[in-house]
C-alpha cells in the first residue's frame, strides 16, 4: 500500500521541462554528437601516424618555425603595403557600387517587388562564393597580379556590404521621407535629404567593418596568385623556408591587429 | 479652391476609407476636421496632396482634377500644398536649417539640391520662417535635440518655406501637451490669417476645434456627417459626429495656461 | 523680389574645424598614396582577359557533370570539417568567454587577459592557421578541422562574452541573496539566460565556417578547396563550374536551414 502511495505521489510531481522537450533535446544532442564523431574519424582517416603521431610533430614544427627571420622585414614590407592598398581600393569601389544595390535591396525604398527579390537573390548568391574561389577564377581570367585580387575583394565585399546596408535602410524612420514627398520632392531629393542623413553614420561604420574583412582577405589572396603578401608567403612555404614564413605571418598578425584597432576606435566615435 | 465631387476610396484590402465625399473648401478658410480615429480624417487630408489616391469621383484643386495627375504634375501639386504631421517627420540627425530648407525641394532642381547649392533667397526665406515661429536661435541644432513642441514649430517653418497655397495638418497636436498644443494651433491660425493660406487641420479635440476653426467638418466611418461654420456647432453636433456622448479625453483643455 | 536677411553663420569651434580639416587631409593623402604607388599592369590584364574570356567564362557555366560524384564527396568532407571545427570552437569558446566577460570571473585583469587572447586568435585569418596546422599534422582534413576550430574560437568567444555581459544580473543577485553557491547560480541563473543565444551564434558560425572550410584545401587542409586548386592548375574550367555550383548549393541550403533553426531557438 505504502509503495503504491509513493509511486502515485512521485507521478504527481511535475517535471520542470515537459517530457517531449526532454526527448527532443536528448535526440538532438546525440545526433549532433554522432555527426561530430563521424566527422572526426572521417577527417583523420588520411592522417599518417594517427592523432597522437601528428601531435608529436607539433613540437618539431615549432622548432622549424622559430625563431622567425627578422632580416626579411625590409623585403616583405613592400608587398604588405601593396596588400593594404588592395584592400583600400577594393573597399572604396565596393562602397560606391553598394549604394544602388543596397537601395534596390531595401524593401521600403524599392516598392517594386520583382526588382527587390532579384537584387536580394543576386546578393545572396554573391555571398555564397568564398573570396579565394573568386580570386582563383579571376587569376585564371586576368593572369597573376594585383588586379584579379582587387576584383575578387570588390565582388566579395559587395555582397556583404550591400546586404548590411540594405538592412540599415530598412530600419530607418520613414516619416521624414513621407514629409519630403508631401512637399514635392522627387525620388532623388527624398533619398538625399531624408534617407542619407539617417544612414550615413552606419554606412561609414559598415564600410570600415568591411575594410577590416578585406584586410584579412587580402593577406591570403596571394596564395592563389592574386597579389600581395600572400604570394611571398606561398613562395617561402614552397621552399620550406619556415623562419621567413613565420616572419610574414607575424607581420600579417600585427598589421591586422593595428588596423582593426584603429577601425574599431573610429567606429565607436561614429555611432 | 478644393472641391471633392463624389470622392470615394477603397483600400486594396477592401476597407472603405472615403464614401461619396462632397465638400468644397474656399480659399483662405481655416477648416478643422473632427471625428474619431479611423473615421477617415487622415485619408481625407492625404487625398488632397495625393499621398493616397481616391478610387472614384473627382477631386478638383484650383479647378484641375488632381486624380488624373502623374509624375511632375503631382510634384507641382505637392509643392503648393504643405503638410504638417503628428510626429513632425523631421530628419532627426540633420540640423534645423537643413530640415527647413527641405521645404524648398519642390522649387529646387535635383542637381542644386544634391550639391546643397541653395539659393540665397531660399536660405533667407528659411531663416525668416524660423523667426516667424520663434525658433530661429536653434537654427544649427540637430532636430533630435529639440522638444516636441519645438520640433513641430520647425515643421511649420518647413511648410512656410515651401510658400504653399494650402496647408494640410494631420493631427498636429496629438503628441503634444496642452500649452504647446495651443501654441502650435495659434501659429497655424496666425499664418492662415496673415498669408491667407487655406488651412485644413485634423483634430480629435473638440474644444480646440471650437476655438480655432472657422468651419468644422465632422466625419464618421468615411462619410461627412456635419459641415458648417463654428457658430452652428453645439455639443449635440459632436455627439452626433462621434456617435456617443462627449468624454473627458475628447477635450484637450489648458486654453488658459498658454 | 523681396529681400530676406541671411541667417548668422554657424559657429563651429576651432577644435572641430581643425579636426575636420585634419580628417579630410588624411583621407585625401591616403587615396593619393594608394593610387599613385599601386602598380597594376592594365595592359597585361586586359590582354590576358581578351585571350582567356572565351576559354573560361562559357566553361564555368557548362559544368562537368562527370565530376559530380567526386565533387559531392569533397563537398561532404568540407561540411564535416566545418561541423567538427565549429562544434569544437563552440565548446572551447565557453570557458574563454566566461573568462573575458567583465561580470563573471570578477576582476578586470582576468577579463582583459581573456579579451586579449580572443582578439589575438581572431587576428589570424583561417587560412594562415590552416598553413600552420598543415605543417603540424600533415596535409589532410584534420588540419582543416583544427584551423576552423581555432579561428572560430576567437569570434565565438568574443560574441559569447558580450552575451554574458548583457545578461540580467538582478537574477544572479536574487540567487546570491537566497544562498545559492557559484555553481548553482551558473546553472539556474546564468545558463538559462545565455543558452539560446549561444546556440544561435554557434549555428551562425557554422554558416561562416562552411564558406571558410571550402577554401582550406588551397593550402592542403582538405575539403573541396583541394579540387579547386587542381581544377585551376589544370585549367579545367568545366570542373570548376561544377565545384562552384556545389559550393553555391550547399552554402545556400545551410544558410537557409541555419536561419530557420536560429529563428526557432531565439
Amino acid at each position: 500500500m505504502t509503495n503504491e502511495n509513493n509511486s502515485v505521489t512521485t507521478k504527481k510531481v511535475p517535471s520542470i521541462y515537459p517530457a517531449k522537450t526532454k526527448i527532443q533535446v536528448t535526440v538532438i544532442f546525440f545526433v549532433v554528437l554522432g555527426i561530430y564523431l563521424f566527422s572526426m574519424t572521417w577527417t583523420q582517416q588520411q592522417m599518417v601516424g594517427g592523432f597522437s603521431g601528428a601531435f608529436q610533430n607539433v613540437f618539431q614544427v615549432i622548432e622549424k618555425f622559430f625563431p622567425p627571420n627578422t632580416a626579411v622585414i625590409s623585403a616583405i614590407w613592400g608587398p604588405m603595403v601593396e596588400t593594404i592598398q588592395m584592400a583600400i581600393i577594393a573597399t572604396t569601389v565596393a562602397a560606391i557600387l553598394t549604394v544602388p544595390l543596397a537601395l534596390l535591396a531595401a524593401q521600403n525604398v524599392t516598392t517594386f517587388k520583382p526588382l527587390y527579390y532579384i537584387t536580394r537573390t543576386f546578393l545572396n548568391l554573391l555571398r555564397t562564393i568564398p573570396d579565394l574561389v573568386l580570386a582563383v577564377i579571376f587569376v585564371g581570367l586576368f593572369g597573376i597580379g594585383l588586379f584579379p585580387g582587387i576584383l575578387a575583394l570588390i565582388i566579395f565585399s559587395l555582397g556583404i556590404l550591400a546586404k548590411l546596408i540594405s538592412e540599415t535602410i530598412e530600419s530607418v524612420d520613414m516619416n521624414p521621407l513621407e514629409a519630403m514627398r508631401a512637399s514635392g520632392g522627387n525620388v532623388l531629393q527624398v533619398i538625399w535629404y531624408a534617407l542619407i542623413p539617417q544612414v550615413l553614420p552606419q554606412f561609414t561604420s559598415l564600410v570600415l567593418y568591411v575594410f577590416e574583412i578585406n584586410i584579412r582577405a587580402s593577406v591570403v589572396l596571394g596564395l592563389v596568385g592574386a597579389g600581395g603578401i600572400g604570394l611571398i608567403l606561398n613562395q617561402q612555404l614552397g621552399f620550406y623556408n619556415y623562419p621567413n614564413a613565420m616572419m610574414i605571418i607575424i607581420l600579417i598578425f600585427v598589421v591586422v591587429i593595428v588596423i582593426e584597432y584603429i577601425s574599431t576606435k573610429i567606429r565607436e566615435a561614429l555611432l | 479652391m478644393i472641391e471633392f465631387k463624389d470622392v470615394g476610396l477603397v483600400y486594396p484590402n477592401g476597407t472603405e476609407g472615403l464614401k461619396k465625399i462632397n465638400v468644397t473648401i474656399n480659399d483662405g478658410e481655416f477648416v478643422v476636421i473632427v471625428g474619431l480615429s479611423g473615421a477617415g480624417k487622415s485619408t481625407f487630408i492625404r487625398s488632397i496632396n495625393r499621398l493616397v489616391t481616391p478610387t472614384s469621383g473627382s477631386l478638383l484643386v484650383d479647378n484641375e482634377d488632381i486624380l488624373k495627375y502623374r509624375g511632375s504634375d503631382m510634384r507641382k501639386l505637392r509643392t503648393k500644398t504643405g503638410m504638417i504631421f503628428q510626429n513632425y517627420n523631421l530628419v532627426k540627425r540633420s540640423n534645423v536649417l537643413k530640415n527647413v530648407l527641405a521645404g524648398r525641394l519642390g522649387h529646387t532642381s535635383t542637381l542644386r539640391s544634391i550639391f546643397n547649392l541653395h539659393k540665397k533667397e531660399d536660405v533667407g526665406l528659411a531663416y525668416e520662417s524660423l523667426q516667424r515661429v520663434n525658433i530661429a536661435e536653434k537654427i544649427y541644432n540637430r532636430a533630435d535635440e529639440l522638444s516636441g513642441g519645438q520640433q513641430q514649430r520647425v515643421s511649420i517653418a518647413r511648410v512656410l518655406t515651401q510658400q504653399p497655397k494650402y496647408i494640410l495638418a494631420d493631427e498636429p497636436v496629438a503628441s503634444l501637451d496642452p500649452p504647446t498644443s495651443h501654441q502650435v494651433m495659434t501659429y497655424l491660425k496666425k499664418i492662415n490669417k496673415e498669408d491667407n493660406i487655406t488651412t485644413i487641420v485634423n483634430l480629435h479635440f473638440i474644444d480646440m476645434a471650437m476655438e480655432y476653426a472657422d468651419r468644422i467638418i465632422g466625419m464618421r466611418a468615411g462619410e461627412v456627417v456635419f459641415d458648417g461654420p463654428v457658430s452652428e456647432v453645439s455639443e449635440s453636433t459632436f455627439e452626433e459626429i462621434y456617435g456617443r456622448s462627449i468624454r473627458e479625453d475628447d477635450l484637450r483643455g489648458g486654453a488658459d495656461e498658454s | 523680389m523681396k529681400h530676406y536677411s541671411l541667417p548668422p553663420k554657424p559657429k563651429n569651434s576651432a577644435f572641430k574645424k581643425i579636426r575636420n580639416i585634419g580628417i579630410t587631409i588624411l583621407v585625401v593623402a591616403m587615396y593619393v598614396w594608394t593610387f599613385l604607388s599601386i602598380n597594376i599592369d592594365w595592359g597585361r590584364a586586359i590582354e590576358r582577359a581578351a585571350n582567356n574570356f572565351s576559354r573560361v567564362i562559357p566553361r564555368l557555366f557548362s559544368p562537368d557533370w562527370a565530376a559530380t560524384s567526386d565533387v559531392a564527396m569533397s563537398m561532404l568532407e568540407t561540411v564535416f570539417i566545418a561541423f567538427a571545427g565549429s562544434l569544437m570552437a563552440a565548446v572551447i569558446a565557453v570557458p574563454l568567454a566566461f573568462l573575458a566577460a567583465r561580470n563573471m570571473m570578477g576582476g578586470v585583469i582576468a577579463s582583459t587577459i581573456g579579451k586579449w587572447i580572443l582578439s589575438a586568435v581572431r587576428a589570424f585569418p583561417d587560412i594562415i592557421l590552416a598553413i600552420l596546422f598543415v605543417v603540424a599534422v600533415g596535409p589532410n582534413a584534420f588540419a582543416g578541422v583544427l584551423a576552423i576550430a581555432i579561428g572560430s574560437t576567437g569570434m565565438l568567444g568574443k560574441m559569447f562574452s558580450e552575451i554574458i555581459e548583457s545578461i540580467d544580473m538582478n537574477v544572479v543577485e536574487a540567487m546570491e541573496a537566497s544562498g545559492a553557491n557559484k555553481l548553482q547560480i551558473l546553472f539556474y541563473g546564468v545558463l538559462p539566460q545565455i543558452t539560446p543565444e549561444f546556440l544561435s551564434y554557434a549555428i551562425y558560425r557554422f554558416e561562416v565556417d562552411i564558406r571558410a572550410s571550402s577554401i582550406l584545401g588551397i593550402v592542403g587542409a582538405g575539403g573541396i578547396g583541394t579540387m579547386i586548386i587542381f581544377a585551376s592548375s589544370n585549367r579545367n574550367w568545366n570542373e570548376m563550374g561544377t565545384i562552384l555550383l556545389a559550393i553555391i548549393i550547399v552554402v545556400t541550403i545551410i544558410d537557409f536551414a541555419s536561419a530557420r533553426i536560429r529563428r526557432k531557438i531565439v
